[in-house]
C-alpha cells in the first residue's frame, strides 16, 4: 500500500523516487474537441508510467469518442459478466474455483485495444474478460464456469481453462504461463509474423523461479514478448511488501527495460500496451516488461472474502476513488462525449447483454459422461482402453 | 520375501565372478568357465545384419512422396551401422529436415549435448533451429510447450531424465492436460521431450535415476523407451510426430554399446505396443530399455548355470521356455500383449531400474493380477530398484542385474 499511500509526493523529490499515479481520472483534454468524430488529443497525467531502462511514452494521446463509449461499454459489460459469475457461485451453480477480475477491467479491455487481432495473450487464472476481449463470448465463458457444453472449452476446463484462437488460456500453475509465453513469441519470430505475444502474470507469480527463466530466455534470444505483471497488490493473501524484497516489478527484468503504467486509467494502459507493441514488433527491441498497477475489489478467489489480509476501508476507498470505470465515465461527461442518460443507457445494454448470455448458458447441457474420456489423446492415438470410476466402467476407444 | 532374496543373492554373489563382457572367440583366453555370457555389445537382441534389421517387426516406412507405390521389396532399403545415439541423431535429422517448424533445443545441444545426440545437426539445419538454452528445464518445458501450442514441432532435451524433475509441473500439469481442458480446442501435439535415462553403473544419486513411473498417471502424456538403435530411431520419428506431448527417455547406457546396422530411410514403429523378444510358455519376463539385456543374460545364465551357482537352479526347471517383452510404450502400456501373454505362461516377472514401490511395476502388476487371476500359478515378482536413492557406491548393487533376475525366475518358476 505505501506506494497509494504515497501519491502526491512533492515535485523536489528525485524523478526516480515519485510513485505511480494511480488515480484513474487524472487525464486531461489537450484541447476541447470541436468535432466528436474526428480524433482529440488528451493529455496523461505526467504520473502515469515510470520507465527503466527505456524512454517513458509520451503523455499526448489520441482517442476517439467512439473508442472511448466502446471502452465504457467493454469494461461495464465485463464487470457485469463477472458479477454474474459471483452470484452464480453463491447459488452454487458455478463449483469449483473462480477468480474474478472485478477492478481490474482497465487492464483487459485497455490491452486488447492496444493489440492486433493476431497478436497472441495468456494469463493466469484470472481470465474470463481476456477470453471474451479476445474472442470470445460472455455465453462461452459462463457457460465454460457452469461447466456446460456451450462453455468455450465444452464445459470440460472450467473457470481457468478458457481459449481462443490467439488466446493461450487462463492457466491454473502460477507462473506457469509465463515461459509458454516465451515459446509462443518463439514460434511468432520464427514464422517471421509481425506480431507479439503478452504474457501475463501477477504480483504473486513474479516471485516464481520460471517466471526469470522466461525472462532470460526471451531476452537471450530478442523474442516479441511482452511480460506483463498485474499488480494487483496482494498475491493471493499476502500483500507485495510481504512477498517480494522488489516491489517494483517492472525492474525485475535484469536487462529487460521495464515501464510502469497505471493500470486503472484506461486510456494510459491502452497506450502503455501501444507502446510496448511498438517496441517488439516495429522496433524489434525484444521484451519488455509492463506492470499494470490495479486493484481487484473482491477476494482473491470465491472462497476468500478479500478482507482478512486488507481492510474494508482500503477496499472502499479505492472502490470510491480509483475505480476504472468510473474514471472513464467522468472524462466522458466532462469532455462531453456522451451525457449520463446515454451512459445509464450502456449499462442496461450490457445487463441485458450478459443476462441473456447467462440464460442461454443455464439452457446449455452439461458434457456427456463419455466426454470424459475424450480430447485426452489425439482422436484414434488413444490407449485401446481407459479406467472409469469404478470397476465396471471401462472406457473401450 | 524382500530380504530372503537381498540375502540369497547376496549370498550367490559370493560364489560367482561373473565376466562382465563377453570375450571374443579369437582372444587367447580360454572361454570363461560359464560359458560365454551375452553382452549389450553381443546381445542376440540387437540386429547387427542388414537382412534382420529390415525385417524391425512393426516398421513402416515413410516414403517422401506418398503416392509413390509402396516399395514393398525390402532389397531398395540400406542400411547403415549405427550406435544408438548415432540413431536418435538420424531420427532428429530426419524430422528437422522433412518438417520447417521443427526446432530442437535443450542444454548444450548445439554443441551436440553430453551424449553427441545433435552432433552436427546445428551445422546442418541453422542455430536457429538448433540452440542451446540457458540451465532451466522448467523454462525449456514451458517454452517447448508454447511453441508446440502454436503448431510447431519442438524437439526439446533435457539433459538427464534426472533433471525432468524441475520440469515435472509443466510436464503434468499444462502439457497432459491443455487438450481436455480446452475441449480439444488446443494441444501440444508437436512437443517431444527427449532425456537419456537409467542407469550407467556410476551415475548416483542425480545421473541413474528412472522416472518414467512418476508420468505413468498423467493421462494424456506418452511415455516412450527404446531398448536399441532401430528401435531408437523408429520409436523417435513416431514420438516426434505423434499427435500427443511424448517424452521420449533415451537408456544412456545403450548410447556407444548398442549398435546395430539401422535403416537410413525415414521409417517409424508403433508407440503403445510391446514387443515379443523370445517366445516362451512357462514364463513371461517384461521389461524396457537397459534392463532387458540383463535379463537376456540372466535367461542365458538359467538355462546353464555356471558351475559355482548350479545348486541353485534345479535340473527339473532349466528347460523352462521363458518368454521375453519388451513393453517400449510405458504409457499408454500394452495391457493386450501382457495379459495375453501371462495367460499363456501363468508367471510374470516384471524387472525395471526404477525403484520398487509404485515403479511401473506395480500398477503392471496390479492390472495383470487382475485380468489373469485365474490363470496365475505363481505371483507376480518384481525385480527392480531397491526403496532408497540410487548411490553411487552402491549403484550395481540397486540395479536389477541378472543374478537377481535370474534367483526370480527360480523363485517364480518352483512357487
Amino acid at each position: 500500500m505505501s506506494s497509494l499511500l504515497r501519491l502526491r509526493i512533492p515535485r523536489r523529490v528525485p524523478f526516480g523516487l515519485r510513485a505511480i499515479q494511480t488515480s484513474a481520472d487524472t487525464t486531461t483534454l489537450a484541447q476541447p474537441p470541436s468535432d466528436h468524430s474526428q480524433p482529440f488529443t488528451v493529455t496523461l497525467h505526467e504520473d502515469s508510467f515510470r520507465a527503466y531502462q527505456c524512454e517513458k511514452p509520451d503523455l499526448e494521446v489520441q482517442v476517439t469518442k467512439d473508442e472511448l463509449l466502446k471502452m465504457y461499454k467493454e469494461m461495464q459489460t465485463m464487470r457485469r459478466m463477472e458479477m454474474a459469475a459471483d452470484a452464480l457461485y453463491k447459488a452454487k451453480m458455478i463449483r469449483g474455483f473462480c477468480h474474478l477480475a472485478i477492478g481490474q477491467e482497465a487492464v483487459s479491455v485497455g490491452l486488447e485495444h492496444g493489440i492486433q487481432p493476431a497478436d497472441n495473450v495468456i494469463t493466469a487464472y484470472r481470465c474470463h474478460p481476456f477470453a471474451v476481449m479476445r474472442g470470445g463470448s460472455i455465453t462461452g465463458v459462463i457457460g465454460e464456469l457452469l461447466g456446460r457444453q456451450i462453455g468455450m472449452s465444452r464445459g470440460k476446463g472450467g473457470s481457468m481453462h478458457i481459449f481462443t484462437p490467439t488466446f493461450f488460456g487462463g492457466n491454473g500453475i502460477v507462473g506457469a504461463q509465463v515461459p509458454v509465453g516465451a515459446g509462443l513469441a518463439f514460434a511468432q519470430k520464427y514464422l517471421e509474423k509481425p506480431n507479439v505475444t503478452f504474457a501475463l502474470y501477477g504480483d504473486g507469480a513474479s516471485n516464481q523461479g520460471q517466471v526469470f527463466e522466461a525472462f532470460n530466455m526471451a531476452k537471450l534470444w530478442n523474442l516479441p514478448a511482452i511480460f506483463v505483471c498485474e499488480n494487483n497488490k496482494y498475491g493471493m493473501g499476502t500483500s507485495a511488501e510481504r512477498s517480494s524484497s522488489n516491489t517494483e516489478y517492472f525492474t525485475r527484468g535484469d536487462r529487460i527495460p521495464g515501464l510502469q503504467v497505471n493500470g486503472m486509467d484506461i486510456i494510459a494502459a491502452k497506450h502503455a500496451v501501444e507502446y510496448a507493441r511498438r517496441w517488439a514488433v516495429e522496433e524489434k527491441k525484444g521484451p519488455l516488461l509492463l506492470e499494470f498497477v490495479t486493484y481487484r475489489y473482491g477476494g482473491h478467489s470465491m472462497s476468500d472474502p478479500g478482507t482478512t489480509y486488507r481492510t474494508r476501508e482500503e477496499v472502499q476507498r479505492m472502490r470510491s476513488t480509483r475505480d476504472p470505470i468510473r474514471g472513464l465515465q467522468q472524462y466522458i461527461q466532462e469532455w462531453g462525449l456522451a451525457s449520463e442518460q446515454e451512459l445509464k443507457q450502456l449499462d442496461k445494454e450490457a445487463k441485458a447483454e450478459v443476462d441473456a448470455a447467462v440464460e442461454e448458458a443455464k439452457a446449455s447441457p452439461e458434457p456427456l459422461p463419455e466426454h470424459l474420456w475424450t480430447d485426452i489423446y489425439y482422436k484414434g492415438t488413444e490407449p485401446p482402453s481407459m479406467r472409469g470410476r469404478e470397476r465396471e466402467e471401462v472406457h473401450n476407444y | 520375501m524382500l530380504s530372503t532374496t537381498v540375502k540369497r543373492s547376496v549370498r550367490l554373489t559370493r560364489h560367482l565372478q561373473l565376466p562382465l563382457t563377453r570375450q571374443s572367440s579369437t582372444a587367447a583366453e580360454p572361454p570363461p568357465a560359464g560359458g560365454h555370457m551375452p553382452s549389450i555389445s553381443t546381445s542376440k537382441i540387437l540386429r547387427t545384419t542388414r537382412d534382420t534389421a529390415v525385417r524391425t517387426p512393426g516398421l513402416s516406412w515413410v516414403d517422401e512422396d506418398a503416392s509413390e507405390s509402396p516399395r514393398v521389396i525390402l532389397g531398395g532399403r540400406e542400411t547403415r551401422k549405427m550406435n544408438t545415439y548415432q540413431a536418435v541423431r538420424d531420427a532428429m535429422s530426419i524430422a528437422l529436415m522433412k518438417d520447417d517448424n521443427a526446432v530442437v533445443f535443450g542444454e548444450d545441444v548445439a554443441f551436440g549435448g553430453v551424449f553427441r545426440c545433435t552432433m552436427g545437426l546445428a551445422e546442418e539445419f541453422g542455430r536457429e533451429r538448433v540452440f542451446n538454452t540457458p540451465l532451466t528445464e522448467q523454462g525449456i518445458a514451458g517454452f517447448g510447450i508454447g511453441v508446440a501450442a502454436m503448431g510447431h514441432t519442438a524437439i526439446a532435451e533435457i539433459q538427464f531424465a534426472d533433471y525432468i524433475f524441475p520440469a515435472f509441473d509443466q510436464l503434468v500439469n499444462e502439457a497432459a492436460k491443455i487438450r481436455y481442458r480446452s475441449g480439444g480446442g488446443f494441444n501440444v501435439g508437436g512437443l517431444t521431450i527427449r532425456t537419456p535415462t537409467m542407469s550407467v553403473g556410476h551415475g548416483g544419486l542425480y545421473h541413474s535415476q528412472s522416472p518414467e513411473g512418476f508420468f505413468m498417471g498423467a493421462a494424456g502424456l506418452k511415455v516412450v523407451i527404446p531398448r536399441s538403435p532401430i528401435q531408437a530411431k523408429g520409436l523417435l520419428l513416431a514420438s516426434i510426430r505423434d499427435p500427443n506431448p511424448v517424452i521420449f527417455m533415451e537408456p544412456k547406457v545403450l548410447y556407444r554399446s548398442a549398435v546395430e546396422q539401422v535403416p537410413i530411410d525415414d521409417y517409424e514403429l508403433p508407440l503403445g505396443k510391446a514387443e515379443t523378444l523370445l517366445s516362451g510358455s512357462d514364463l513371461t519376463v517384461l521389461s524396457w530399455g537397459t534392463p532387458l539385456y540383463n535379463c537376456e543374460s540372466a535367461l542365458h545364465m538359467f538355462a546353464h548355470p555356471p558351475p559355482s551357482i548350479e545348486q541353485y537352479v534345479p535340473k527339473s526347471i532349466r528347460s523352462a521356455k521363458i518368454e521375453l517383452i519388451d513393453l517400449r510404450s510405458i504409457l499408454p502400456w500394452d495391457v493386450e500383449t501382457v495379459v495375453e501373454s501371462v495367460n499363456r505362461t501363468g508367471r510374470l516377472l516384471i524387472v525395471h531400474e526404477a525403484g520398487l514401490t509404485a515403479g511401473p511395476g506395480a500398477e503392471i502388476a496390479a492390472e495383470v493380477q487382475k485380468r489373469c487371476f485365474l490363470k496365475l500359478q505363481a505371483p507376480v515378482r518384481r525385480v527392480t530398484g531397491w526403496d532408497t536413492p540410487v548411490a553411487l557406491q552402491f549403484e550395481k548393487f540397486y540395479i536389477p542385474d541378472a543374478l537377481r533376475i535370474m534367483d526370480s525366475i527360480v523363485d517364480t518358476l518352483t512357487y
